[in-house]
């Protein structure tokens, strides 16, 4: 599907003299200036990435300037409003909501942080290689992906949580990242078929160069948008998923403390006692709020297709024009707009996968199947 | 096209059947059903014990091997085992089931049919302010999990009926208990209980995929058979509705099982806090409780309710969109 | 199908239709307004035919679309657009419904996407009825089938029930164009309606269009980037240039006798097909300026031979030209010069010196063989599912292909869509043994699993440069990364490496300095040169060539066709050149192999094949190129292929192109036989001693060009 595009804007690349490209191009910022530059345009990434610092210092300098360990009990004060003393109040046995709100978001932020690294790391590689390889490595992977569909990774760390109880938090990390990889390896794996398809992969090959290499050099460079961007919601959807589970006492085990953990045992006194319960639920949708808003906005920004975050309506622009319009990735149309196979297990019909990225954003799933092959012999 | 949708169902149940084996495996290594009679008093006999668990097919003394082909020979025909009280899993899952279902379709249908008009809506007037307004609440709620959405709503409620002083909105449980009246009263008390728990799950569901209508409606207007409708005569609004939105809920069908996906672990929150006795707080209680086999039993379930909305996905997909059908 | 007709001048009546007065259309940009049309007059007359010609961004399809009304809102429209008298400019949706499908209708260029993929090609142009005529379904839908019928769409009543993905691309546009005449319209806008489509369909799609204009009486404006297809076919040309129309005149007389130096380098830039080619083109220097910033005065001065310091004063206005018909109007303040010093674009733009090989003098039956394939064949299972795939049939890509190339020569490869080129290349790329028939690269036979030094030195030998420059190079790595990444891989060390990419920037004509660059930094023509740059990193004796030029415009192909032609004769390398172009294979090949189904129907030197053609199809390939020359382009037989190419899952008996072949069509039953059953091979029909070769069974030649 070819947008609307004034052919004006069809070879805008062509569109300057050498001579003036040449200054034009001198002085272009490089590409990280000009994403952080873009970011910074964007209101809602800014807030977000300024909340999500201010969330770390809380997380992290507070336990250090508040007076309580967040274990200390204060039996001089139970169940006491937040005051000069017990900065937001304490619980009814006497601990501080303050210390206790900072350690469990701290818990949160370290599970979401590491999460999210070892999910993208694991989708990344084997969405790239699914995607590349095709044939049985790609059946196999994608089995293996539709078969954790079905079985959903929380009921996977329920049934897994009585044993959790003895390795602590850690092994909490591993299990979710080890579950939470299949959808972002299906776009991983969609974006790879489409880049595998651009010319610059054969010329690769007919040089000489391996299929590793191959993979990361040329591959994986080019979903690095995508994965920066899947990283970032990822931290603030592992979060969320983290306290879902120690809501119910499958994550997070006491004595330590995490957001899901403090809402799940003060909801009762969320009417009563509201200062029990909403430190800890604000700090949670606040950052995985601060998350999306943070990944939206990298996403405008690290796609030279968006104009979003500027000012006016953004005017839409694709195909050949998305390629040559001066932006930084041809290939960084990322959010979910691939043509991943669909989410109904092992589908193969050219839709979208949702996915962490996408559901807040201006991402596009694609609406067209595969277009049919003129030469179709030639690429059978 | 039969016959693709054949394959896919035979696939669908290869996985149901993989799904379900590794679930039984996987709670067979990890519950201690054993200590459920730990904390009984007076403590039973080890043998006593021992019998038991073998007689509910449990005892982790048994070879595994032998206890999963046991199990399996009834559950094909129909058996799920008991459950640690020693009563038919069966027979508990069909009241349960009812309970469940009854809260996942009005939700998800609700939620995706809302999620559809309102990403549409907004999509036709971008940055309109009430596209502004949308977009801001959807991202609030796709960061609230639900069940904060949900015991924030019961907070809400709790509120509003203080303040009024009457119960307008009851949340507790899925029906009156013995409740007396005609159908009538019957079935509004079971629709008034239903409300709260439909929002919490129907609200996440509209804010996540209002997004995806929103973004392939943008899509598909700047599409050239857009263009091509308007070349003709036709005027704005009727070229979007009758050439865009059946193009734009092509990609829709193929989230739908993914949007059920996600319902049916909501729902294990809204069963668990607004106390229904659904298949979600059955099997949280079982996963508490050390109860093997109704767990697997659950597995079971949700491996197929979310394979049978990936097929619906796939008929409906195959329905809207005439290459598809070509294809297969 | 034979179709020679002149163009039927007398219909061009004088009342205008369609008015255009100082049309500008702006669209606002973050980086500033875009200034896309800037004071645009048009003036259509009833059954006449506008050509309106320029290069990406010109502005000439933002042109048509204002003139429907469906630019985006945020554009901003100035002027006067009158239909008929009537100004269409301000109306309201509802106003301009009225007109749009009925009175101007258009016809868009890429077919797939103009139709709405959910409905049936017969749904959307009854639609286009019930808007305007109203009445039952079952009336529209008898419409549309005889709509369908109309534009030469076989088995209408059964093709109507179609879903556009079933459509070939030939047969899209005939519906395409059918859905346009549907209400008889006054003014039909084809925007690029051929582009995107083989010259044979394209010829095809052309003579519909004719017929539609015909039967319609309408008056139909044909924008294009292809001055020969327009040369042909419109009555009066109007070269759009940064905006502006500059140039304006009937067909002929612009032909003739170009008055604005931009026209003249268009014309000149054009490879012939009708020409030979020892002369380079001429390349119009530098690239089109920015409509966000433009200088003032003439926006061609920075690329204009004759440009003098007042150029750069003040836009010239469109005014009547000096010595040429009255009504042929151009924009450049040295019209007059043109006239005193000739047309020529040779004797206008400084052209380089043709560049002589070594190797020129040397018998081409003395020179190596650098590839030589016999009898290729390829072909791709048909899966089905998509966990379990099944096979359930083949598709024969490549099914008898012969290729010879010497060194120091271009072989150019011909072919459709589908004919099979691309996965010949791929097959010798992939250095793998063939399925069947033989390779022999560089003097070895790839006969069997060849070991990892053999590998390594055929791949620094042999190099490819892709189609399009943008997608064949890696967007995440600077130029110098590129280009170095052949010689890494062959094992080269760092430190020549480092020396040597600088050096073959200035080789192909990029600044050293740039290297540290990424690719959309560069234009499109300058990103092609990176890509010839990157395939002469390992001093290849072969370049294999995939249809280089066909992303770019003419101007910009030009520069690159010379380069090519430039490093074949310093660097003494071979070519195999793919091309759907012949105008482009005639310029720069020695041979010419083409291409049909997978199969080579016609080989020998391309003076040789193309002066004397001996396959039908060749013959229809050549006779389907339209000749920028628009008596000459009128004066030629035009072979008019019926139907699209059979599909290539089907293994074919006997003559592959019998199915649409005019001399099959006008053999006698007996003499048929012969083509259905017996493969026909590739023996010398040709003139006694020409070493031309063509695979027909009742060969005749036929001159075309």
């Amino acid at each position: 599907m070819t947008r609307f595009t004034p052919d004006l804007l069809e070879g805008p690349s062509d569109a300057v003299a050498p001579e003036s490209r040449e200054e034009a191009v001198a002085t272009t910022p490089n590409r990280l200036v000009l994403t952080f530059r873009r970011l910074f345009a964007n209101r809602g990434a800014t807030v977000g990435l300024v909340v999500i610092v201010l969330l770390f210092v809380f997380a992290f300098v507070g336990p250090l300037v508040s007076p309580y360990a967040y274990n200390y009990i204060d039996y001089t004060a139970l169940s006491s409003p937040p005051s000069g003393a017990h900065w937001f109040g304490t619980n009814n046995i006497g601990q501080d909501v303050f210390a206790q709100t900072a350690r469990g978001l701290q818990k949160s932020l370290l599970i979401g942080l590491l999460v999210a690294l070892f999910s993208t790391v694991i989708a990344g590689m084997l969405g790239a290689m699914a995607g590349y390889f095709g044939g049985w490595v790609d059946r196999a992977v994608m089995v293996f992906v539709d078969l954790l569909l079905v079985l959903p990774s929380f009921l996977i760390i329920a049934i897994l949580s009585p044993r959790l109880k003895q390795y602590g938090w850690l092994i909490l990390v591993a299990l979710l990242a080890l579950f939470g990889w299949m959808i972002t390896a299906r776009v991983v794996r969609s974006l790879t078929l489409s880049i595998k398809e651009r010319e610059f992969i054969r010329a690769a090959r007919y040089m000489g160069i391996g299929h590793f290499t191959i993979i990361v050099r040329h591959i994986l460079p080019n979903v690095a948008s995508f994965l920066v961007i899947d990283a970032t919601i990822a931290i603030g959807a592992a979060v969320l998923t983290e306290s879902g589970l120690s809501y119910f006492g499958f994550g997070v085990q006491p004595p330590d403390v995490s957001l899901g953990t403090l809402i799940a045992q003060n909801q009762s006194a969320a009417t009563t006692k509201p200062w029990l319960f909403f430190f800890a639920a604000g700090a949670l949708i606040v950052f995985a709020l601060a998350s999306n808003l943070l990944g939206d906005g990298l996403r405008d920004a690290l796609d030279p297709t968006s104009t979003a975050g500027r000012t006016g309506r953004r005017r839409r622009t694709r195909g050949r024009t998305a390629e040559s319009s001066g932006g930084a990735a041809p290939l960084g149309r990322t959010g979910g707009v691939s043509e991943a196979a669909s989410p109904a297990p092992g589908a193969d019909v050219g839709s979208p996968a949702p996915t962490r990225t996408s559901p807040a954003s201006d991402a596009r799933p694609t609406s067209a199947p595969p277009r049919t092959n003129d030469e179709k012999g030639e690429r059978a | 096209m039969a016959r693709f949708l054949a394959r896919r169902l035979v696939y669908y149940v290869a996985l149901v059947f993989i799904a379900t084996s590794l679930t039984y495996f996987l709670a067979s290594a990890t519950l201690n059903p054993r200590s459920v009679y730990a904390d009984r008093n007076p403590r039973p006999s080890s043998e006593v014990v021992d019998a038991k668990l073998s007689s509910i097919g449990v005892n982790d003394k048994d070879p595994l091997g032998e206890r999963y082909v046991h199990w399996l020979g009834g559950a094909v025909t129909g058996d799920l085992g008991q459950t640690i009280q020693d009563k038919p899993v069966t027979q508990e899952f069909g009241p349960r089931l009812g309970v469940s279902l009854r809260l996942l379709l009005v939700g998800s249908v609700l939620g995706i049919v809302l999620a559809v008009v309102v990403g549409t809506w907004n999509a036709i007037r971008q940055y309109a302010f009430s596209d502004r307004v949308s977009s801001v609440l959807a991202f609030v709620l796709i960061s609230t999990p639900v069940f904060l959405t949900a015991v924030l709503l019961k907070i809400g409620a709790t509120k509003l009926n203080d303040v009024l002083g009457y119960q307008v909105i009851t949340f507790t449980g899925e029906a009156t208990p013995n409740l007396t009246g005609g159908f009538g009263t019957i079935a509004w008390d079971r629709i008034a209980h239903l409300l709260l728990p439909t929002i919490s799950i129907g609200i996440g569901l509209i804010a996540v995929y209002s997004r995806y209508q929103r973004a392939t409606m943008l899509d598909v207007l700047q599409a050239d058979y857009i263009r091509t409708a308007r070349a003709k005569g036709l005027r704005r609004r009727p070229a979007i509705f009758k050439h865009g939105l059946r193009t734009a809920l092509i990609p829709m069908t193929t989230l739908f099982a993914f949007a059920f996906l996600g319902v049916l672990t909501g729902a294990t929150f809204t069963e668990k806090i607004f106390a229904w006795n659904g298949l979600g707080a059955w099997f949280i209680d079982a996963v508490q409780t050390n109860d093997i086999n109704i767990v697997v039993a659950y597995t079971l379930y949700s491996a197929i309710v979310v394979l049978l909305a990936g097929f619906v996905s796939d008929v409906l997909n195959a329905v809207l969109d005439p290459r598809v059908r070509a294809q297969k | 199908m034979t179709l020679t007709e002149p163009v039927d001048r007398t219909r061009a009546s004088s009342d205008p239709v369609l008015e255009v007065r100082d049309l500008t259309v702006t669209f606002p940009t973050p980086d500033g307004d875009v200034r896309a049309v800037r004071g645009v007059d048009l003036t259509l007359r009833r059954g006449e035919v506008l050509g309106i010609v320029g290069e990406s961004g010109s502005g000439k399809s933002v042109t048509s679309l204002a003139v429907l009304g469906l630019l985006p809102s945020t554009a901003k429209v100035t002027g006067s657009i009158r239909l008929d008298g009537d100004e269409l400019l301000g109306r309201g949706d509802k106003a301009m419904s009225a007109i749009r499908g009925r009175r101007i209708a258009m016809v868009f260029q890429d077919p797939l996407s103009a139709f709405t993929p959910v409905y049936t090609v017969g749904q959307q142009i009854a639609e286009t009825v019930l808007i305007h005529r109203g009445g039952s379904k079952a009336q529209a839908r008898d419409r549309a089938i005889e709509l369908l019928g109309l534009v030469g769409i076989p088995e209408p009543e059964r093709r109507v029930d179609s879903f556009p993905h079933e459509f070939s691309g030939g047969m899209r546009q005939r519906a395409m164009i059918a859905m346009a005449i549907a209400n008889d319209p006054d003014v039909i806008l084809a925007d690029e309606p051929t582009t995107a489509l083989d010259v044979t369909i394209q010829a095809q799609v052309i003579s519909v269009l004719r017929t539609a204009q015909r039967e319609t009486g309408a008056a139909l404006v044909f924008v294009s980037h292809d001055l020969g297809v327009i040369a042909g076919f419109a009555d009066r040309i109007a070269v759009m240039y940064a905006g502006r129309v500059v140039e304006t005149a009937t067909a002929d007389d612009l032909f003739a006798h170009p008055r604005m130096p931009y026209t003249v380098g268009l014309i000149g830039a054009l490879p012939r097909l009708d020409q030979r080619s020892d002369q380079p083109l001429v390349p119009i220097p530098g690239t089109p300026p920015s409509l966000l910033s433009l200088a003032p005065g003439c926006p061609f001065a920075a690329r204009c031979p004759l440009v003098t310091a007042e150029c750069r004063v003040d836009e010239p206005a469109l005014v009547q030209a000096p010595a040429v018909e009255a009504g042929h109007r151009a924009a450049c303040l040295h019209a007059d010069r043109l006239v005193g010093e000739g047309t020529d674009p040779e004797d206008v733009y400084d052209l380089p010196p043709a560049p002589t090989s070594a190797l020129a003098a040397v018998p081409r039956a003395s020179r190596d063989r650098v590839l030589h394939v016999d009898g290729l064949v390829k072909t791709f299972p048909l899966t089905k599912g998509s966990v379990f795939k099944r096979r359930v049939g083949s598709v024969w890509a490549v099914d008898g292909v012969d290729l010879d190339v010497r060194e120091g020569e271009t072989l150019g490869l011909v072919g459709e869509s589908g004919s099979g080129k691309s996965t010949t290349l791929h097959e010798i790329m992939d250095l793998r043994v063939p399925e069947a028939g033989t390779i022999e690269l560089l003097g070895t036979a790839l006969d069997r699993k060849l070991d990892g030094s053999t590998v390594k030195r055929l791949r620094g030998a042999v190099s490819m440069v892709f189609q399009d420059p943008m997608a064949s190079l890696d967007p995440r790595q600077p130029v110098s990364d590129i280009i170095a990444e052949p010689l890494l891989a062959i094992g080269r060390p760092r430190d020549e490496v480092s020396r040597r990419v600088p050096e073959l920037m200035r080789l192909v004509g990029l600044e050293a300095a740039a290297a540290t660059r990424y690719p959309h930094e560069f234009s499109g023509g300058q990103r092609q040169r990176i890509s010839i740059a990157r395939a002469l990193a390992a001093d290849p004796k072969l370049i294999v060539l995939d249809e280089p030029v066909s992303a770019l415009d003419v101007s910009i192909q030009a520069g690159v066709l010379n380069l090519l032609a430039e490093l074949k004769a310093e660097l003494d390398l071979s070519y195999l050149f793919v091309s759907h172009d012949l105008s482009v294979i005639r310029h720069v090949a020695d041979r010419v192999t083409v291409m049909y189904l997978g199969r080579t129907v016609e080989t020998g030197p391309v003076d040789e094949v193309f002066e004397h053609p001996l396959h039908p199809y060749t013959q229809a390939l050549l006779s389907a190129v339209p000749v920028p020359d628009p008596a000459k382009e009128r004066a030629r037989e035009h072979i008019v292929l019926p139907g699209d190419p059979p599909t290539p899952t089907v293994k074919q008996t006997g003559c592959r192109f019998r199915s649409r072949c005019p001399l099959y069509a006008m053999l006698p039953e007996a003499q048929r036989s012969r083509c259905e059953d017996e493969v026909p091979t590739m023996l010398p029909h040709g003139r006694d001693g020409a070493d031309h070769t063509a695979a027909c069974h009742f060969a005749r030649e036929k001159q075309l060009v």
